[in-house]
């Protein structure tokens, strides 16, 4: 198997350096490296590939809301170049542009939300509709059959379903932890195909973008502060057995906490799943500055040893974050037995 | 766009996308396999439990019935050795009256020997006294005629005495 995969990982280095010395090796040093950062953060069209000067793209619908025009919607082919498909200022459709930063922005200046199915849209679209498809297909399983021993998808979903229900929501959470268990499994299985499905070669780095971290992040946040007991937020605002000129000092570190925590979770998955794919695709990139077979060959070797780190990582980050957001929300609603000494 | 700014358009998405996600799938595919997975949780406990209970009752069962055979056990050595008592000591009653009335008997019989012997006896001695006032009478009638007469009378009488 290991030889197998190795054998494949040679020949597939081979097949990507005949093709993408030709794009690369004539730009200068940083062109060899952009698309690193190109791939790692969103954009408004879907890049797959480049073969000489024929670009493989899916060109994406761009939604943009503005006080005085209402609600537009454009291809991400309006604003850019046929030949290059680069975007520019120069390339502005009915008063609108996007930048080579790939930001959008209006001729004219006035303000806009740019609600644009990017790339990494489409991609959390694709990740919610594995997700779901296997979820309800799990959940059909035992509407049809009843509580029996699983089968088909439910085989796939359910052990998922019972590790975050007993490992981590009846751990971190304590005796009231029904009520989470649903959000839980929900936000470990889209954090997991959503790391998972981004290592797919063309997929978008969708768990690694930190809007998308944000929304989960805040999301646990709200949850945490909803459900938060008398106990924990008596905690925050008169911290028992603490001196009352202590209070000063640790009720604003107890408010600030409560931001710090969603924001280590927002910043942690981002962090992880971006490295990940900045180091591999780094790899890559060595095989095009150096201009090299063999380097292309060992780089290749590394990025396997790389991508399956990688699986461990996706499976870890989304444990983690769903641990986490279990043991925020268990703090939020423990009933705490001893009031007296803390 | 930026690595570390959000972009607006991917948190509207992501927040409406997750929330309608959330939502679907709670109503959808977890609450009705939680369920499952419970009532599957409970149906296996409660068959765990019915499969001790009942094991518990198969030992408890056994345990009784060892306990009944013992005692049918005790019970019939009982009643074998009170039959035994029982039947021992009838024999040795049994031998007892046998020898008691025995001794009675052979004393009643000499009791008996003893009235018929002293009867006898008494019949014996009043024949004797008749038979005498009998011989002694004719005696006396011969007397008177001849000497001879009354000795040849004598034997008579005697020879018949002794052939009586």
């Amino acid at each position: 198997m290991t030889r197998k995969l190795l054998v494949l990982s040679l020949l597939l280095s081979a097949f990507m350096l005949t093709f993408s010395s030709k794009t690369y090796a004539e730009g200068s040093e940083e062109d060899k490296t952009s698309f690193i950062m190109h791939h790692v953060k969103d954009s408004h069209e879907w890049h797959f590939a480049t073969f000489g000067h024929s670009h493989v793209t899916l060109p994406l619908p761009v939604i943009v809301y503005s006080g005085d025009r209402g609600l537009e919607f454009f291809s991400s082919s309006d604003f850019q170049n046929h030949e290059t498909h680069a975007f520019g200022e120069e390339f502005a459709h009915e008063g609108y542009f996007i930048d080579e930063h790939d930001h959008m922005g209006r001729v004219d200046g006035a303000s806009f939300i740019d609600l644009s199915i990017t790339k990494n849209v489409v991609m959390m679209f694709i990740v919610m509709i594995v997700m779901a498809s296997l979820a309800l297909s799990a959940a059909n399983h035992y509407k049809k059959n009843g509580a029996v021993a699983p089968k088909g998808a439910a085989a796939l979903i359910e052990p998922i379903v019972i590790f975050v229900r007993d490992e981590i929501a009846k751990n971190a959470i304590g005796p009231k932890y029904k009520k989470f268990v649903p959000y839980l499994i929900t936000l470990f299985l889209f954090i997991w195909f959503g790391n998972l499905l981004g290592l797919l070669p063309g997929a978008a780095n969708m768990t690694g973008n930190i809007a998308v971290t944000m929304v989960l992040a805040v999301l646990t946040f709200i949850i945490t502060n909803v459900n938060g007991n008398k106990d924990y937020w008596k905690h925050v605002f008169a911290t028992p057995g603490v001196p009352i000129p202590m209070l000063l000092i640790i009720v604003p570190v107890e408010i600030i906490g409560l931001f710090t925590k969603p924001f280590a979770l927002m910043v942690r998955l981002f962090v992880a799943i971006t490295a990940g794919h900045i180091v591999i695709l780094g790899f890559i990139a060595l095989a095009f500055i150096f201009e090299s077979y063999s380097i292309g060959i060992a780089s290749t070797l590394m990025v396997t040893f790389i991508n399956i780190i990688e699986l461990l990582v996706a499976t870890i980050q989304a444990y983690v974050f769903t641990l986490f957001s279990a043991m925020y929300i268990g703090g939020a609603v423990a009933e705490h037995a001893h009031d007296d000494h803390h | 766009m930026d690595l570390i700014t959000p972009g607006s358009g991917l948190i509207f998405w992501q927040l409406f996308g997750f929330l309608g996600l959330l939502f679907i799938l709670i109503k959808f595919a977890w609450k009705p396999m939680l369920a499952a997975l419970d009532e599957r949780e409970t149906s296996i406990e409660n068959a765990l439990k019915a499969a001790e209970t009942a094991r518990n009752e198969m030992a408890n069962l056994k345990a009784e019935n060892e306990k009944l055979l013992a005692e049918a056990r005790l019970e019939r050595d009982t009643i074998l050795k009170k039959a035994h008592d029982a039947s021992a000591k009838m024999i040795e009653e049994a031998k007892a009256e046998a020898v008691k009335t025995g001794a009675q008997m052979i004393e009643n019989a000499k009791a008996v020997i003893e009235t018929e012997k002293k009867a006898a006896l008494a019949d014996v001695k009043t024949q004797v006294a008749t038979l005498t006032l009998e011989v002694t009478e004719k005696l006396l009638r011969k007397n008177l005629s001849d000497d001879n007469a009354q000795k040849e009378l004598v034997d008579e009488f005697v020879k018949d005495l002794k052939l009586n």
